[in-house]
């Protein structure tokens, strides 16, 4: 069974592996609408540092959004996902591989990123510790929430734009823990309360979504 | 006699068609009835003077919104259960009123929140998930649009219905959960409610009449849902012919 995980993850990860333009988009993405605020509201270094966790979470967000379109849409272009999901292995195991390979793809290089973000927009390094922790509990919600909206709309003419609109609600509680984590380390109350919500929300995720994404998979390729 | 007669959508069509007068009604004369009781029975409260009031609209919708929402995705586990089309008919008739009674709800609560807090709108986490049940709201009807493939959509909208369900409990529950600037409900089962008895009546006569008035049309939509889908049938044309 964990052979069969394995192997999409290998698949997916050689795929992204020899087409780097396409996942190096969604970080250049997370660089450029994180890079628009402080021109936006101007480059007042206390400012900055007060959004600067908000900000950063939903660049991360909607730089997810961006490369989960394609989370099924290229195996359902050329027919393999069919023959994925008609193969004898359960498609929850499928739905979670591709999940974590688009985890490993996204998020992996997202938080390597975010760090250098968190300087410019003045974090103190307590803050960009706890901004690293809270994306590396946070990211894998953003991918397995995102895999049952890329399943429920493959295919879709629009898909895109109804992704968004399917999947931003339920990032929502990921948005504010995640963010909300930074800020109470910055205003003095702690991050646990935060982080620990958010891991619960991420483990209920875990739990949830790639049954759910397998069901609604199913039911897209019927 | 047996209910499962009416899970055939040609005998709750006929159903539906004489149930709708009764909740109608119901539902018209129940809000005459609670709205005298809001306007004119109920004492001015001596901290909020009149614009307390509010709550005899903002209260019953806001119930309905969570409880309309709940209702959806029961329909839609019992239709992916099941595999019963009238499910998913009911769950599509209630969508939209489930969405205008969120929406009058987050009206209806700004237009209060103005006078006594000082804010059309404050960020705390009982207005946002409220916020959030809209979005879902629009998410799955959005989705249902998209859809042109009845089968699937049926299947796709309640699906997300059941992944968004988990928002209801947060919702009802953060008044307590957090500390927010939302008051914390002023009714409760286990103890005596903290109003008086005059505006509790009110407001459970308009909470009945906002459930009869979702009755009366949900089953209307669910009529012309299960006429555009049997179109092909016997019945449904001759029904079609005739109108």
């Amino acid at each position: 069974m964990h052979r069969f995980l394995l192997a999409v993850l290998r698949r997916d990860l050689t795929l992204a592996a020899r087409r780097r333009g396409d996942w190096l988009i969604a970080q250049f993405f997370f660089v450029m609408v994180a890079s628009l605020f402080p021109l936006g509201v101007g480059p007042e270094p206390e400012m900055l540092a007060r959004i600067g966790p908000g900000v950063l979470w939903v660049a991360a967000t909607l730089a997810s959004l961006l490369s989960l379109t394609r989370l099924f849409a290229d195996d359902h272009h050329d027919g393999s996902l069919e023959h994925m999901v008609l193969s004898p292995e359960p498609t929850v195991l499928l739905v979670l591989g591709k999940s974590i390979a688009h985890w490993l793809i996204y998020g992996v290089p997202l938080l390597l990123i975010a760090p250098v973000l968190g300087i410019q927009f003045h974090l103190s390094w307590e803050a960009i510790m706890v901004l690293e922790l809270s994306l590396l509990l946070g990211t894998p919600i953003l991918s397995l929430l995102g895999s049952v909206g890329a399943a429920l709309t493959l295919g879709l003419r629009g898909g895109g734009v109804l992704l968004t609109l399917l999947i931003l609600p339920l990032y929502i509680p990921a948005l504010i823990f995640g963010a909300g984590a930074v800020d109470g380390v910055m205003a003095g109350t702690g991050a646990e309360a935060h982080l620990s919500l958010l891991g619960a929300f991420m483990v209920l995720s875990l739990m949830i979504a790639p049954w759910i994404a397998a069901a609604a998979l199913r039911v897209s390729l019927e | 006699m047996n209910l499962y007669t009416y899970a055939s959508p040609a005998n709750f069509y006929v159903l539906a068609g004489k149930l709708i007068p009764w909740f109608s009604w119901g539902a018209g004369l129940l809000a005459v009835w609670g709205l005298y009781i809001s306007f004119f029975l109920a004492p001015t409260d001596f901290q909020q003077s009149e614009a307390y009031r509010i709550i005899f609209i903002h209260v019953p919708a806001a119930w309905m919104s969570m409880f309309i929402y709940l209702v959806m995705a029961f329909w839609g586990a019992i239709g992916l259960a099941f595999n019963t089309r009238l499910s998913f008919m009911m769950a599509r008739a209630l969508a939209p009123t489930g969405a205008l009674f969120t929406f009058i709800a987050l009206w209806t609560g700004a237009l209060w929140g103005k006078p006594m807090w000082g804010a059309w709108w404050v960020w705390d986490a009982r207005l946002t998930s409220e916020l959030i049940l809209l979005f879902l709201y629009v998410g799955i009807i959005a989705l249902w649009a998209a859809i042109d493939d009845v089968r699937r959509g049926d299947r796709a909208g309640s699906l997300l219905t059941l992944i968004g369900a988990i928002n209801v409990p947060i919702i009802y529950f953060s008044v307590k959960w957090w500390n927010t600037l939302h008051q914390g409900s002023s009714i409760n089962l286990m103890k005596a409610p903290s109003m008086a008895a005059i505006m509790l009546q009110g407001m459970l006569v308009m909470a009945i009449a906002a459930w009869f008035y979702t009755i009366a049309v949900a089953l209307v939509r669910v009529r012309r849902i299960i006429l555009e889908r049997e179109r092909q049938t016997d019945w449904a044309k001759a029904i079609l012919e005739n109108e």
